[in-house]
């Protein structure tokens, strides 16, 4: 049987690499073993996939994409329901920085592709995810390549190539490249583009194909990071891919993703790492292994300070709503009411494929305002409030199997422990014991005690510690 | 300037969808309308004139008495340079004022910021509506966002009211140790303890409040009638905002019974507004700004419109000067643009004119750039 640490420990990886589990799943894992539940993680094909032929019998619309919440409500309810977690949080990791918008794109159908390329490309060779971008339909149309030509090119792909999904404006001080590097490589870029989109009315919309148009690319003499040649957009990703900035922002995004906070990309080229050897490691492995992000994960998450980094991150809105989802074992069935939950994430400041920018979120300490708060301490309270799903019962059963009567501190306690060994400041912990003590003796075999653990459960997730995962 | 010695107040209502600016305010005298609408068309004799041109919608009847008092200013042709026909990115553009670039910050977002910089108030603005609209976001701005005045607060979802009044004795009890230790926890803890002290001080404005007025049941009519209620309880709100629901005004289909039934709402929700805050000698204080992001293409589709530009909006208010502004643009061919309606007045203007004159801050940080103003105020 594994210990509290082994099982703390497993609850923080899950958390990370996932979107959380059942106490009875962290233990299971934890007799498993950390770095076994690790290597499964790292290979999601192992693990079954979804049955998308029973989702579509419920949600048919799915079955068409044609709009923005049905494309939300559908990965909203795989993220919840994959048993290959790190594969759809990879999807989420890959969307915050590649991120295109439904603002522009307007039609989630070709999204979700994009986010299928996540799901494939996203655990493999860096170059290779790059080139699968750069010859993205929604990706292409969002950056407007598709409206860059050899007489007269649109810089908006070669900027944003460099800046926001490769390299990052600078680091250590230093610019990672110049204003000419975004024109060599909008020029490397002509001809990258994509079929005619269709109107939209009256037959609805068709996805867009990749096509490249030889005619319309510019073979003349390019100059790209110091090196010179006829470039075309793959000698442009096969450059970027092997300079050094590369192997920092992969381990920069990785590092605020996965670990803990980070300042936001904006102030990378000044502002050094928070944790500098942790970098290191990690750019050492994107060189090591050829650019393998699989690699880079492994190492991540079996490092010493991804293990102490527990309670160092805030939840984004979706790791919050999919998370409690997880949690209680709320929508295991694409039941109604998917799309008043699913919206929640929005009104928590995290509109999925509709980034408020192409730099995608904020994160950190930015996803709480007033406002976004409330929306999450809310839903979340109302989610563990309610004693009729299952995994609130098992808390409440578990809690009630230690005897006719519990303490005050055994519930505060036992709540923390089953809700993934959250840990909360010395003053927190004692007002709750305090309000336990308030309302009196605890008995296990009464329906009152299962509402006085939902209430309990409701003032932790509360807390400002709770926020934080 | 008014002439009141209270605080100026800016309430916003935003029409999400594309208004057809054409079926509102109709230029039922021009036979290019006639043309351009063989199936999606205000039958001209039920068209309440304002002139020998245009006049409103039959639906609208409760506006055409405000705008007959003088109260309705109609600001015609609005719109920006290179109008985007997408919801999300038009939309954007009104929020935060950067046609070119996508920005982060919203205009009203930075007036709060500037009527209350030390945040002494944190009901300065509040959003009626689930999740903050991007004109009222401003890094590090406290905005309130109340998704039902009468549920409003934390930890609504605790039925007994004693149990809630504990958990909240707890919340607040739990949060002010934090502040001070770091800058995120003092962030949060200051963000959490905002939140419990404006949903307290909201959750008084039902019952400070009565009102002969009857608003409608429906999202706008109950919002705002909360817009009222949190005006007429006297917290120092100065910015009020509400949203029409679900891009309602996206008549790309079934455009003449729904527009119908839009503008019977609104324009009931706007003048039951009005009349209420007259009944409670509060209308000085008060203007109302109602917007679309776009208007429709000139040619119907058989039963609806698709997206296009140049929209109308309307200041409405007791301080408000009454009247037509700007030019009905042109419904002549060659003057359109794309087939769309050219528009003769950036609404940044709009905006402009409204914080000057009306709030008495300066525009142009906040609108990104000087514009005309007008003569509304």
């Amino acid at each position: 049987m594994a210990n509290k640490e082994e099982i703390a420990l497993m609850a923080h990886l899950m958390r990370r690499a996932g979107f959380g589990a059942t106490y009875e799943e962290l233990e299971a894992r934890a007799d498993k073993g950390y770095e076994a539940t690790v290597e499964e993680l790292l290979n999601p094909e192992t693990q079954p996939a979804i049955q998308d032929d029973i989702l579509m019998r419920y949600q048919p619309q799915w079955v068409s994409k044609a709009g923005l919440e049905g494309q939300q409500e559908e990965w909203t309810y795989r993220m919840i329901n994959t048993k290959r977690p790190l594969e759809e949080k990879m999807a989420l990791f890959w969307h915050h920085i590649f991120c295109t918008g439904h603002a522009k794109c307007e039609y989630p159908k070709q999204q979700n592709i994009e986010l299928d390329m996540f799901r494939t490309l996203g655990f493999g060779n860096f170059e290779h995810l790059l080139m699968g971008l750069s010859a993205d339909p929604a990706m292409v149309f969002y950056l407007d390549n598709c409206m860059s030509h050899k007489e007269a090119i649109n810089e908006n792909w070669g900027r944003e190539l460099l800046e926001l999904f490769s390299l990052g404006v600078g680091m250590d001080g230093n610019a990672n490249y110049s204003e000419d590097d975004v024109k060599e490589a909008a020029r490397a870029f002509t001809g990258w583009t994509v079929t005619n989109s269709i109107p939209r009315y009256p037959y609805g919309k068709y996805e867009a194909a990749f096509i490249y148009d030889p005619s319309d690319h510019d073979y003349g003499e390019k100059t790209f990071l110091g090196q010179t040649g006829n470039w075309n957009g793959e000698d442009i990703v096969n450059i970027v891919a092997r300079q050094p900035a590369a192997a920092r922002f992969v381990a920069r995004h990785m590092y605020n993703f996965f670990v803990a906070d980070e300042p936001q990309v904006p102030a990378w080229q000044n502002t050094p790492p928070r944790d500098p050897e942790a970098i290191k490691t990690l750019e050492d492995e994107y060189f090591r292994s050829n650019y393998d992000i699989r690699s880079m994960l492994r190492v991540l998450f079996n490092s010493d300070f991804f293990k102490n980094a527990q309670f160092e991150k805030v939840k984004s809105p979706t790791e919050t709503v999919v998370g409690t989802m997880r949690l209680v074992g709320d929508f295991d069935m694409p039941r109604p009411g998917l799309n008043a939950m699913t919206l929640t994430i929005r009104y928590m400041g995290q509109d999925l494929l509709n980034p408020p920018t192409v730099e995608g979120w904020h994160t950190g300490r930015e996803w709480i305002d007033s406002g976004t708060l409330v929306e999450r301490i809310n839903f979340t309270a109302d989610a563990v409030g309610n004693t009729s799903h299952r995994g609130v019962q098992a808390i409440i059963n578990r809690l009630g199997s230690q005897g006719d009567t519990i303490s005050s501190e055994q519930l505060v306690d036992g709540c923390l422990q089953l809700l993934g060994h959250y840990q909360l400041a010395d003053v927190t912990r004692n007002e709750l014991v305090a309000l336990a003590d308030s309302e009196g003796t605890l008995n296990t075999g009464t329906d009152e005690f299962g509402q006085r653990v939902g209430q309990m459960l409701q003032s932790i997730v509360a807390t400002t510690e709770y926020l934080f995962e | 300037m008014t002439s009141t010695k209270k605080d100026p107040v800016l309430v916003v209502l935003q029409l999400s969808g594309g208004n057809d600016a054409l079926n509102t305010i109709v230029p039922y005298g021009d036979p290019l309308y006639l043309d351009n609408r063989p199936n999606v068309r205000i039958p001209i004799d039920q068209v309440l004139p304002i002139n020998d041109r245009i006049g409103f919608n039959p639906a609208m009847a409760p506006m055409k008495r405000l705008y007959d008092d003088g109260k309705v200013a109609i600001i015609q042709g609005v719109g920006y340079p290179s109008p985007s026909r997408s919801h999300f990115r038009s939309m954007d553009i009104w929020h935060t004022c950067e046609p070119d670039k996508v920005g982060d910050e919203g205009w009203l977002g930075r007036a709060v910021r500037d009527l209350d910089p030390e945040k002494t108030n944190v009901l300065t603005g509040v959003n009626f509506g689930r999740g903050l609209p991007r004109s009222l976001v401003a890094p590090g701005v406290p905005v309130a966002s109340v998704g039902n005045l009468e549920t409003y607060g934390v930890l609504t979802g605790i039925e007994i009211e004693e149990q809630r009044s504990k958990a909240l004795d707890v919340f607040s009890r739990v949060y002010s140790p934090m502040l001070g230790q770091g800058p995120v926890l003092d962030y949060f803890a200051q963000t959490g303890l905002d939140a419990l002290e404006g949903a307290d001080i909201l959750s008084t404005a039902p019952e400070m409040y009565s009102s002969s007025v009857e608003y409608g049941s429906d999202t706008v009519a109950q919002y705002m009638r909360n817009i009222a209620q949190t005006h007429l309880a006297g917290f120092g709100t100065r910015v009020l905002y509400t949203t029409a629901p679900y891009n309602s005004f996206d008549t790309h289909a079934g455009e003449l019974a729904n527009h119908t039934r839009l503008w019977t709402e609104t324009s009931h929700a706007v003048a039951d507004f009005y009349d209420d805050l007259k009944e409670h000698n509060a209308g000085d204080d008060v203007v109302l700004l109602v917007f679309t992001e776009f208007g429709r293409r000139v040619h119907d589709n058989g039963s609806g419109t698709d997206h296009g530009s140049g929209g109308v909006a309307f200041v409405v208010g007791e301080p408000v000067k009454g009247g037509l502004y700007g030019e009905y643009p042109s419904l002549e061919e060659n003057k359109l643009l794309e087939g769309d309606l050219h528009f003769n007045n950036d609404f940044r203007g709009i905006y402009s004119t409204l914080l000057e004159k009306w709030m008495g801050l300066d525009a142009q940080p906040i609108v990104n750039g000087s514009f005309e103003q007008m003569d509304f105020i």
